[in-house]
């Protein structure tokens, strides 16, 4: 997706070739499943959907994507010697793929194109986000050659790939129930979370949008061991480094200097997308004259509530145990043989556990009366906000062992 | 309690709501409902019986769902304020922790440290929550599984009209033919793969029970998991030692009462490549060496058996490993990991005494730096004594020559030099790395430096643990129950005929939807309705009653 391609090897082309395609296949996907839900000629009476293809023709999309998207897998495998999980824009990447995957069965077990319309664009997403970390090969360093953190870090990212589908459902039911006439709390929530989305989507267009500019501004910096240092923005640079000097002419110069233990190109990159967020946020609302969620709510008229949130809940029954087959059992395996230790609190290995205690007590909550339905639907979209967590703040921010970045 | 009888005929035990095999309910408030709880079957839970004696209010609050809840929320807060800042076990060994935390991050650090968060997953406190975890796991598990096993065995096909009408699923069906409408759906459920039971006019269909069982087999697991972590404390279940090697040398292992010894034949770092086709870009944007290999290739020694004691041990090779990361050397119980390493430490130093006058070489020395002579002799009255020895110097608080350690990082010598002009006192040298001082500044001859030997030195995690056996059978019983109770679900379908009526009644443990695709498939093959989802209308009809109308309803 990058246009890096210089230097890499004709296998490595090829798989880069591969992703693009599956990329666009989802696009397809996304636009059959949104046409199939909000198509209103195909709706009886009863607001059912029959006789529409569409969600057919999605589904088939999906699955050519996931094709393609294993075949992208499976030729970088090639290229690079070892499984394709070993930094950002690969497990990212990756994730993105078995979120498709877990679409795909759960689809396969309930039939409703609004998870597609939901899930699609979600996949989307996450590849084009992953494709903004740097996508060359990079070598293995000797505690990461091991077979057992193959299998930990894909069954890892097959469980979170699940698990998010239940973020996927949950949003669907909040969006379908929610009164948005009403000015509270849970429409404030919700549309926090539409913001958010926003925000990703806007910092993928604003990545892409300096990348075909080109822009590189290159600053002499102190670093957090007192030293000299040079750091290059992509971004024009809102937030500068700590006593930093514009090396590049005719660039932007930063208009405030951040404190040297903060990264400041990172921190400048999250301003520009919140600040982006924000405004296309409003621009959205000013057109639509209506909180995003409700306008997107009378497309879901046609759903039923309950089935939305047994979606939900069966996503995370079948995403539990393979996120904790995944998450802790093989990443105990690897532990022990890489590092000596099972178990070590290191600050992943900690937010594996939450995420793990998080969805154990979503199921015993499950278990109690009054847990079905809404109050479900916000714990699985603060479940996804833990994965998130783990994926971008913990790996990027407080990163231990399994540093990526 | 005495027990109580229902009219079927059965006892049932004090407490039970719903009897347990032909399931009318008892009690009054189920009577009146229009839906009956079934939760358990109904069945007498210790926790909702008794409450009278302290041993009832712990075994109740214990058993409480919510109780379990709350435990679990609390492990996963506290377990996430661990991780704000580095745990004590990760900041540097070198500064006391109280300042490591204020120096690094100021008063919100002081506070850290003062509250003990430094050390958070070692706390008393921390493990006093895992173990009511322990203990809320297995009290809650047994309130449930015992009474849910035997209501389960001891339940009946023909079940009572009350029991039927309240199930969360239930619809009556007129029949012209109700023999063949029992048969057909008896056909049914046998090709979907359901235990059919019949008995006089009435049908029991039950699918998956063993999935009921799941969530009690996974607490096991985690039981016998958690038990194994605690074993951890016990002496003897678990090494943790660090053996530094140097190349050509054989140390002790430690935590093996001296029974096993480890040579280091060969200690390397291999680099990636850095113009490789593949790497090689990432490589130069990252700007930075990256390693491929640390590798030691070591030989594992036994110490014969019947040597004496504090004697040079007679060794036996047991086998010879390559020891790289991920790839550890094992044997009885014991792991030695690769986890460190130091290379090039000076080993070996060659000085030669010198005349300053004419620069004339007298001889040349060379010290072993972990074992120096006390004198070196060069023959026609000319001798080195070393006076001091400093491994690694330092000048210390008064100003006085010292060590820091016993590894030769920083070694510095002080000679007393012999020679035919000085064959009384000698002349005295001092000589370190970049250091050459004649202590009295009028000698005649001098120590200078020839060159030095190096070796490369592997630092080997020696480990032993014996808790794994049980972390591993516990995790496998963990998974398995997981699987089993998460994978399926337990359904049950009633179906009962009065005369032409036929009553059809269902449940499932979980997920709703999906039992009712199971009744429309049934409904297309024999003339039965599709049972009624009770709790979907009071939703729908809840819905309504707010006023709102999505067109979703059935007006
Ligand atoms: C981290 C610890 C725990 C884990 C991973 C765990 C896991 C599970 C799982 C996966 C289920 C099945 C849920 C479902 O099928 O939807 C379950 C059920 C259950 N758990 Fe736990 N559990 C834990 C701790 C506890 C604790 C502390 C209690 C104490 C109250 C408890 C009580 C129960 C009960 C009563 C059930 C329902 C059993 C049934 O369906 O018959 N669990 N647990």
């Amino acid at each position: 997706m990058n246009n890096q391609m210089e230097g890499m090897t004709a296998m490595a082309e090829i798989s880069a070739n591969l992703l693009l395609i599956a990329f666009f296949l989802y696009l397809i996907a996304t636009i059959c499943f949104a046409v199939s839900v909000t198509g209103r000629k195909w709706r009886d009476k009863q607001g059912d959907v029959i006789g529409n293809r569409w969600g057919t023709v999605g589904y088939v999309f999906s699955i050519l994507g996931f094709c393609f998207s294993v075949g992208y897998f499976i030729t970088r495998w090639i290229a690079a010697g070892h499984v394709p999980v070993s930094n950002m824009f690969e497990y990212t990447t990756f994730l993105g793929t078995t979120l498709c995957l877990a679409f795909i069965i759960l689809y396969g077990i309930y039939r409703t194109n609004v998870l597609g319309m939901f899930t699609m664009p979600i996949v989307l997403l996450v590849i084009a986000f992953a494709s903004v970390f740097p996508t060359e090969l990079e070598p293995l360093i000797p505690a990461l050659q091991s077979n057992w953190l193959k299998i930990h870090v894909t069954t890892t990212a097959l469980g979170q790939g699940i698990l998010s589908i239940g973020f996927a459902a949950g949003l669907i039911y909040l969006i379908r129930t929610l009164d948005f006439t009403k000015r509270n709390k849970k429409v404030f929530w919700l549309e926090f979370i539409m913001y958010s989305l926003v925000s990703l989507v806007s910092f993928i267009i604003i990545r892409y949008a300096f990348e075909l500019l080109q822009y590189q501004a290159t600053f002499e910096y102190v670093n957090e061991a007192g030293e000299s240092a040079e750091m290059t923005y992509n971004m024009p640079a809102l937030l500068g480094p700590n006593e930093g000097t514009l090396l590049t002419n005719g660039m932007m110069e930063p208009l405030i200097s951040m404190p040297a233990w903060l990264r400041s190109d990172d921190a400048n990159t999250v301003i520009w997308s919140l600040g982006a967020g924000l405004i296309f946020y409003f621009l959205l609302r000013l057109v639509l004259r209506k909180p995003l969620g409700g306008a997107i709510q009378p497309l879901l008229r046609g759903i039923s509530p309950d089935t939305v949130d047994e979606v939900s809940y069966r996503a995370i029954a079948i995403g539990f145990p393979v996120f904790t087959l995944g998450g802790l059992i093989f990443a105990m395996i690897w532990a022990q043989i890489a590092w000596t230790r099972f178990w070590g609190w290191d600050p992943k290995e900690v937010w594996a556990l939450i995420t793990f205690l998080f969805y154990a007590a979503y199921l015993h909550l499950r278990l109690s009366r009054g847990w079905h339905g809404e109050r479900s639907a916000w714990l699985c979209v603060i479940g996804f906000v833990i994965i998130m967590f783990n994926l971008v703040f913990v790996n990027l921010v407080i990163a231990g062992l399994h540093s990526y970045a | 309690m005495e027990k109580q009888k229902c009219e079927c005929g059965h006892l049932n035990p004090y407490g039970t709501h719903l009897c347990e095999s032909c399931g009318k309910p008892l009690e009054e408030k189920d009577k009146n409902a229009t839906m009956v709880d079934m939760r358990y079957d109904g069945v007498a839970r210790r926790s909702q019986t008794y409450n009278k004696k302290i041993v009832d209010r712990i075994w109740n609050f214990f058993s409480s769902v919510k109780i379990g809840i709350s435990i679990i929320i609390l492990i996963l807060v506290t377990s996430s304020i661990g991780t704000i800042f580095p745990q004590e076990m990760y900041i540097p060994s070198n500064v006391s922790a109280a300042q490591h935390y204020e120096n690094e991050y100021g008063i919100a650090g002081q506070v850290y440290y003062t509250l003990g968060f430094h050390n958070l997953y070692g706390s008393w406190w921390y493990m006093a929550l895992i173990a009511s975890l322990g203990i809320s796991l297995i009290i809650a598990s047994l309130d449930r599984v015992v009474p849910l096993y035997r209501v389960l065995k001891h339940q009946r096909v023909s079940r009572n009209e009350g029991f039927l009408s309240r199930q969360r699923m239930f619809g009556v069906s007129h029949s012209e033919d109700p023999e063949q409408t029992m048969t057909d759906a008896k056909q049914f459920f046998a090709r979907k793969k359901y235990n059919v039971r019949e008995e006089n006019g009435s049908l029991l269909a039950e699918k998956n029970r063993f999935t009921r069982w799941g969530p009690y087999i996974n607490h096991i697991g985690l039981i016998v998991f958690l038990t194994g972590c605690m074993l951890r404390f016990f002496p003897g279940m678990y090494v943790d030692d660090l053996v530094w090697v140097r190349e050509g040398e054989t140390e002790v292992i430690p935590g093996t009462d001296g029974e096993y010894f480890i040579e280091n034949d060969e200690f390397f770092v291999d680099l990636y490549d850095e113009n490789d086709e593949v790497f090689g870009p990432a490589m130069q944007r990252a700007s930075g060496q990256t390693v491929e290999t640390y590798q030691t290739n070591a030989i594992l020694y036994q110490r014969e058996e019947g040597g004496t004691v504090g004697a040079e041990p007679d060794l036996n090779e047991v086998k010879s490993k390559e020891i790289e990361v991920n790839h550890p050397l094992r044997f009885n119980n014991f792991s030695l990991y690769q986890s460190d390493y130091k290379v090039n430490e000076f080993n070996k130093m060659s000085l030669s005494m010198t005349d300053r006058e004419t620069d004339e070489s007298i001889g040349t020395i060379e010290i072993d730096l972990f074992d120096p002579q006390a004198e070196y002799d060069l023959g026609d009255g000319y001798r080195v004594v070393i006076d001091s020895y400093f491994p690694n110097f330092e000048f210390d608080d008064e100003g006085e020559p010292s060590t820091v350690s016993d590894i030769p990082d920083n070694p510095a010598f002080i000679f007393q030099m012999f020679s035919p002009e000085h064959d009384e006192d000698g002349e005295y040298s001092f000589v370190g790395i970049q250091r050459n001082e004649d202590i009295f500044n009028e000698n005649d001859y001098q120590m200078s430096f020839e060159g030095v030997e190096t070796k490369d030195v592997t630092g080997l995690t020696v480990r032993k643990d014996l808790t794994l056996p049980f972390l591993i059978v516990g995790g496998s019983i963990f998974m398995i129950g997981l699987v089993q109770g998460s994978y399926w679900s337990h359904r049950r379908v009633w179906i009962r005929r009065f005369d032409n009526e036929v009553w059809i009644a269902g449940h499932t443990n979980k997920h709703w939807e999906s039992l009712k695709k199971e009744f429309r498939a049934l409904s297309k093959e024999t003339k039965l309705d599709v049972p009624e989802d009770k709790q979907q209308l009071k939703e729908e009809e809840d819905e309504q009653s707010n006023g709102r109308d999505d067109g979703n309803g059935r007006n």
